[in-house]
């Protein structure tokens, strides 16, 4: 699914990582540990598929495949998350994606607030909706970053069970400041500076 | 079909965004205003037709750049444009429904524009009202193109202005000619380049936004 070879990123003469070998398949868990501004979110996004590697050979799944939450939970704060999940489903072109919206909603426990405004919602209910949005199209390819931010203790078993329904079927890619939290899953690990 | 479903989807959502926050139209509507009503008190009694419709093409221009400058703010305040990017509709289908959302703000701030012109200065006619529609749809293709350029650029409010005035001087000299002179070769001048402009644009927008 992923593979990395000879993987390097550099912002000028800044060298963020450098010679990575990585080979992932289903049913692999890579954890990302480090300090902040060491680089973490930088290969996330470049397994992503969002910013091109300085040198090396990375092969990644098709666009479909991969669900990518950032720092931010990439949700339109105007919309409701009826409307942001929607948009979504249409992007991604889900088959029977009104019965995933609302399995996905009930699940994270945003059904009773799917018409209101994402503004009005605190950080962790944005997060919920980043991860319903994430997990929407059933991606092969999950890449967390800092997940389990903002989460409270339900938000957070909720992202736990998820990842360990996720972790048979799908290769994740997750970073954190809180790795005892998915240590049991982790198969791979890269630790940053 | 698929393709077309991803436009509408989020063409969709950039009006609805601003049916709610209102942060855009109104802004284009009183900027519009504003400038008329500032000419027309800055410009001599007696100035000629043509001078006076130099001034509608000017306010017609900066009020398109108003409405860019505000083109990818929801998405860059809250990196959603990554996860348009991860998408995988085809990545024009983003140009195409921000162009068609930019396309309406100029029509509805044109709404405005060319009755208050009429009012403050001279009519208008129907030549100008072709030239406006066809310059709205150039000025939507590139402004979107290069919005979507300085989005990405730390000096973003210096970078657009920079790129889509030049870009733009075509489209002023066409629409002044529409609108003054003679109006078919100036109209044929701004359907041409709208066409060239909508298809560099629309084939180029996916270099532009991404890195990979």
């Amino acid at each position: 699914m992923i593979s990395a070879t000879n993987l390097g990123k550099r912002f000028g003469a800044k060298r963020i990582f450098d010679r990575l070998e990585l080979r992932l398949g289903r049913g692999d868990f890579l954890l990302v540990t480090g300090p902040n501004g060491s680089g973490k979110t930088t290969l996330l996004r470049v397994l992503a598929g969002l910013d091109a590697p300085s040198k090396g050979e990375l092969s990644l799944p098709d666009r479909a495949l991969i669900g990518y939450l950032g720092h931010e939970p990439l949700v339109y704060r105007e919309l409701t998350p009826l409307e942001n999940l929607r948009l979504f489903a249409s992007l991604y072109a889900i088959d029977g994606g009104e019965q995933r919206i609302r399995i996905l909603l009930e699940r994270f426990g945003l059904w009773r607030m799917r018409d209101e405004r994402v503004s009005g919602f605190s950080r962790g209910m944005r997060q919920r909706l980043g991860l319903c949005r994430v997990v929407l199209h059933a991606p092969e390819l999950l890449i967390l970053d800092e997940p389990f931010n903002a989460l409270d203790a339900a938000g957070a078993s909720l992202l736990d069970l998820t990842l360990a329904e996720f972790a048979a079927g799908s290769a994740i890619v997750v970073a954190t400041h809180d790795p005892e939290r998915v240590e049991a899953l982790a198969t791979e690990r890269v630790a940053f500076g | 079909m698929r393709y077309a479903a991803a436009v509408v989807a989020l063409a969709r959502k950039d009006l609805l965004l601003e049916l709610r926050a209102k942060e855009t139209v109104p802004a284009m509507l009183l900027f519009v205003l504003a400038a008329l009503t500032i000419f027309h008190f800055a410009v001599p009694a007696g100035t000629s037709r043509t001078a006076a419709l130099g001034l509608l093409w000017v306010v017609i221009i900066f009020t398109a750049l108003l409405g860019l400058t505000r083109a990818f703010v929801p998405e860059r305040e809250q990196g959603l444009l990554d996860a348009l990017l991860l998408a995988p509709c085809d990545r024009s289908a983003i140009w195409l429904a921000k162009a068609f959302s930019v396309f309406a703000f100029l029509a509805i701030a044109e709404l405005l524009a060319l009755p208050a012109f009429a009012l403050f200065f001279a009519g208008v006619g129907w030549a100008t009202i072709a030239a406006a529609l066809l310059a709205d749809i150039g000025i939507s293709a590139v402004g979107t193109l290069v919005g979507a350029m300085a989005v990405a650029g730390r000096a973003r409010e210096l970078l657009l202005p920079l790129l889509f005035l030049p870009l733009a001087i075509p489209i002023l000299v066409g629409g002044v000619g529409a609108s003054s002179g003679s109006h078919g070769h100036y109209l044929a001048f701004l359907v041409l380049y709208d066409a060239v402009f909508v298809l560099l644009s629309w084939a180029s927008f996916e270099y532009v936004v991404s890195e990979t």
